[in-house]
């Protein structure tokens, strides 16, 4: 019989392990996964997990995993905060779309106008934009104790008809010919968000996510309100004793989570993605959730989790086209990553004991 | 023939043998006391008893029958029936509700009330199967509890610190139930650390101390103290007290008044009260009449219009509770996890929870770490708190080095008034005495100290004044010394509605 044991303290070990061994136990199942889709399995893993690394084309890939990490770090860094201290923010995606909504209209509204201040206001507009919608589920709770879970989480798909409504109408590009869809960005020197280093993919977004990395892991580790917000999460009530307004401490940590997801739509808008179109938001927002739980809710983890949730992204696309997976199936990775992930914590706090006897 | 007999029982977890070749019996209608010192062993033991927990080895028998329980099921199936420290009750449905959910088939609800109608009547007991458990008191909680055994028609009642949330006189009236249970023939297995109790109660008392027996008495011939000795397996050290002068008045509390927090909370009612300088003010109460709350409102948790609180001359009950440390008022509340310390955090880091400010564990927001390593460091020393070191989690920490570690912390910023409240629940005795040592050399030093307990005997012990929390009212301050346990009773309330049983038929 197997029994659960709790440890005296969390092993450290086990809680770097744990995250390798997800990613282990997900390869597995998915390879069985592929297989029963009549895939080769070791062929669809390496396709997925190496050959954007390691493969001829690997020069195109490369700088996608930087474009395609960026926003899942940025997102997940903000999240990060909120979930440290017990604050539910599912609604990133919609933080997200709001903010390149916003930082768009700045863009397009000094359209065509010449500036270096351009960017910069839009920056600071997509930051707003994503905290006022982050604010609506956080003022919600706090005035009625509505539940943060399901209202940051009904706004994304409120967030999703506005973005379609300005696809269609507002931002739409007055000589576009009808077709929906905003000018593009990209195009507009002092709007656009380009690639810093040609071919690196390196553009102000991955910048951004770095110095948002080293911002969490300084405020975490070092300062008083990262303390604070460790200590919402681990004891709520020992956090007022300690003078935390738990109030305050919603708002602001929706309001962290909210600003990072809104600039992340701002640089996706601005660069990569280029428009406002009606599909604009590709899910960056809800993965991140899984980034930022795969990172463990640390700076550094959450970095790397980027980096391995891109590459399922763009090993998924290759195994698409290449290899003919469907995209529901690469869907089913990711979720498998953070079920395994959750399931396999176990083994922080307790330790798998075998009994002879049924003895409980 | 003994009614239960236990030989050599062994009970083993990881890293500790909770029980170790525990052997004694019970005799059919005596009242047994199990005694020792948290940790010792007991809990492990009764609930190997109740078929919670599967002895490693050791056999019981029950009225000569080989009894093994796997599950507390086929305990109370055999006549073993226990009452719990904690209870287990829904707080939103009735009495007579309660009792159902606990029964394997219940009958319908008018039948169990009226049942309960009869064996509370019987047994002196007094309860309204009608009530929401919500708006109970904890006796009358306890009271449902015991009710709820009683229906079993038990041959062995085991009751683990039944009184820790009775006043005096709900004390008296439990007694009075036990012995006319005894008296019927039921046999008691009375767990407890209180050892007057004990010598007025029970008939025999089996000591324990690190899971083995260490002796028998008859607690009626043995002195509190020899008990205790036996217990601790150490000559007790006694706390003392100076007799000084006060100072001025340090704590002002001017119609202090709150709306209850939370639905199942108490309101504080127009609480006067001043606490001088050096001087130690007692408050008792029996859980649940406002002692959280009103913690909350000194320590700044629930802030109240300015001029109801004031330190030295100065309003400070809007302030939030960093303000009010900055100013000298520390305090340490009931609950040590999750409330006074994080059990998932270092100690280091339970440092930083409320010295931040008092000890500048912080340059502009950024904390200093090794300042905060070496005051939790001191901690530990100053008061000897037992753990590997300072990066320990206080969740591994036992509960007396603990509360050791969060009375020491508080102390050790020196403040100038400072609330503790329940310094010693569940602490073994002599963290307790060390604790409460602490408390009376702090005061000495000049500090105002308010201490809120249900242990009466410790309020006696540090206490210069004492006053009785009841239903968030405050009774006016006597002088500790001048007091008896009675008249403590008297002060503590709720004894109005209380009866003592019907001796007889």
């Amino acid at each position: 019989m197997i029994l659960l044991e709790k440890r005296p303290e969390p092993s450290r070990a086990w809680a770097v392990a744990t995250p390798l061994l997800a990613v282990l136990l997900t390869m597995i199942v998915g390879g069985i996964l592929f297989a029963a889709l009549g895939k080769n399995p070791f062929e669809t893993i390496r396709t997925i997990f190496l050959d954007p690394l390691f493969s001829e084309f690997a020069w195109y890939y490369r700088p996608q995993l930087l474009i395609k990490g960026a926003p899942l770090v940025l997102i997940a860094i903000g999240l990060s905060f909120g979930y440290r201290a017990g604050i539910w923010n599912i609604g990133a995606e919609g933080q997200y779309i709001i903010g390149a909504i916003c930082g768009a209209a700045v863009g397009l509204a000094l359209y065509p106008m010449e500036s270096r201040f351009i960017f910069p206001l839009m920056v600071l507009a997509g930051a707003a934009g994503g905290t006022l919608w982050a604010m609506i589920p956080g003022i919600l709770r706090v005035k009625f104790g509505t539940n943060e879970i399901l209202v940051s989480l009904m706004l994304v798909y409120v967030a999703e008809q506005i973005l379609a409504s300005m696809a269609l109408g507002a931002m739409r590009n007055p000589e576009g010919m009808g077709f929906p869809g905003s000018r593009n960005l990209s195009q507009y020197p002092s709007a656009a968000n380009l690639e810093l280093v040609a071919g690196s993919g390196m553009h102000w977004g991955v910048v951004a996510a770095f110095i948002a990395v080293i911002f969490g892991y300084i405020t975490l580790s070092r300062h008083i309100f990262g303390f604070h917000v460790r200590l919402s999460g681990q004891g709520p009530r020992a956090a007022v004793f300690a003078g935390v307004n738990p109030k305050r401490m919603i708002l602001i940590c929706l309001g962290i989570s909210g600003a990072l997801a809104g600039m992340a739509g701002l640089f996706e808008v601005s660069g990569p993605a280029g428009q406002i179109s009606i599909d604009f938001n590709v899910g960056y927002g809800f993965t991140a959730i899984i980034v930022a739980f795969l990172g463990r809710l640390h700076p550094v983890g959450i970095l790397l989790a980027g980096g391995l949730m891109a590459l399922t992204y763009i090993g998924g696309e290759i195994a698409q086209s290449n290899l003919g997976l469907p995209g529901a199936a690469i869907q089913l990775l990711q979720g498998m990553l953070l079920f395994f992930l959750l399931a396999v914590d176990v083994l922080t706090n307790y330790r798998i004991r075998l009994s002879q006897r049924g003895t409980v | 023939m003994s009614l239960i007999s236990i030989k050599n029982l062994t009970k083993g977890y990881p890293g500790v043998i909770a029980n170790k070749d525990v052997s004694f019996d019970i005799e059919r209608g005596e009242i047994h006391a199990l005694l020792g010192e948290n940790g010792a062993g007991k809990s492990t033991l009764v609930k190997a008893i109740y078929g919670l927990v599967k002895p490693d080895s050791g056999t019981m028998t029950l009225e000569g029958e080989s009894f093994a329980p796997a599950e507390p099921r086929a305990a109370r199936a055999a006549g073993v029936a226990m009452v719990f420290q904690h209870f287990s009750l829904f707080d939103a449905m009735n009495v007579a509700e309660n009792i159902a959910l606990g029964m394997e088939n219940p009958p319908p609800q008018n039948e169990v009330a009226a049942r309960v109608r009869s064996v509370s009547h019987q047994y002196g007991l007094p309860l309204d199967p009608d009530m929401i458990v919500g708006d109970l008191s904890a006796g009358e909680r306890q009271r449902v509890e015991i009710i709820r055994c009683l229906l079993q028609d038990p041959k062995l009642l085991i009751m683990d610190e039944p009184t820790s949330v009775l006043t005096p006189q709900e004390v008296d009236i439990l007694f009075e139930t036990l012995r006319k249970l005894a008296s019927e023939g039921t046999s008691i297995l009375y767990i407890s650390h209180k050892l007057e109790e004990i010598r007025s109660l029970c008939d025999k008392a089996t000591v324990l101390r690190l899971g083995q027996v260490v002796g028998e008495c008859d607690p009626r011939q043995t002195s509190a103290r020899d008990m205790a000795e036996l217990m601790v397996g150490m000559v007790l050290h006694v706390p003392t007290k100076t007799d000084k002068p006060l100072g001025d008045v340090a704590l002002t509390l001017t119609n202090l008044s709150a709306p209850a927090p939370h639905q199942f909370g108490t309101r504080l009612r127009a609480i006067n009260l001043e606490v001088r300088k050096g001087e130690i003010f007692g408050i008792g109460g029996v859980a649940g009449n406002g002692q959280d709350e009103l913690v909350a409102a000194l320590c700044g948790e629930m802030p109240t219009a300015a001029d109801m609180v004031k330190l030295g001359t100065q309003n400070i009950g809007n302030l939030a509770p960093n303000a009010r440390r900055a100013l000298g008022l520390c305090a340490a509340p009931e609950e040590r996890n999750g409330h006074a310390a994080v059990p998932d955090m270092s100690l280091i880091e339970n440092t930083i929870l409320t010295a931040v400010t008092r000890k500048n564990l912080a340059k502009n927001g950024f904390l200093q770490w090794d300042k905060a390593r070496s005051f939790a460091q001191e901690i530990i020393r100053t008061f000897d708190v037992r753990t590997p070191g300072a990066r320990s989690t206080a969740g591994s920490l036992s509960g007396g080095n603990l509360q050791k570690f969060v009375i020491g912390r508080e102390i050790m910023q020196d403040p100038d008034v400072l609330i503790i409240n329940q310094p010693t629940w569940g602490v073994d005795a002599s963290a307790a005495a060390a604790i409460r040592q602490a408390i009376l050399d702090l005061a000495d030093q000049g500090a105002a100290v308010v201490v809120i307990s249900q242990d009466l005997d410790e309020l006696m012990e540090v206490a210069d004044r004492f006053a009785a929390l009841n239903d968030g009212q405050l009774s006016a301050p006597r002088d500790a010394a001048s007091l008896t346990i009675d008249e403590i009773g008297l002060m503590l309330g709720g004894a109005h509605d209380l009866e003592v049983a019907h001796v007889g038929p």
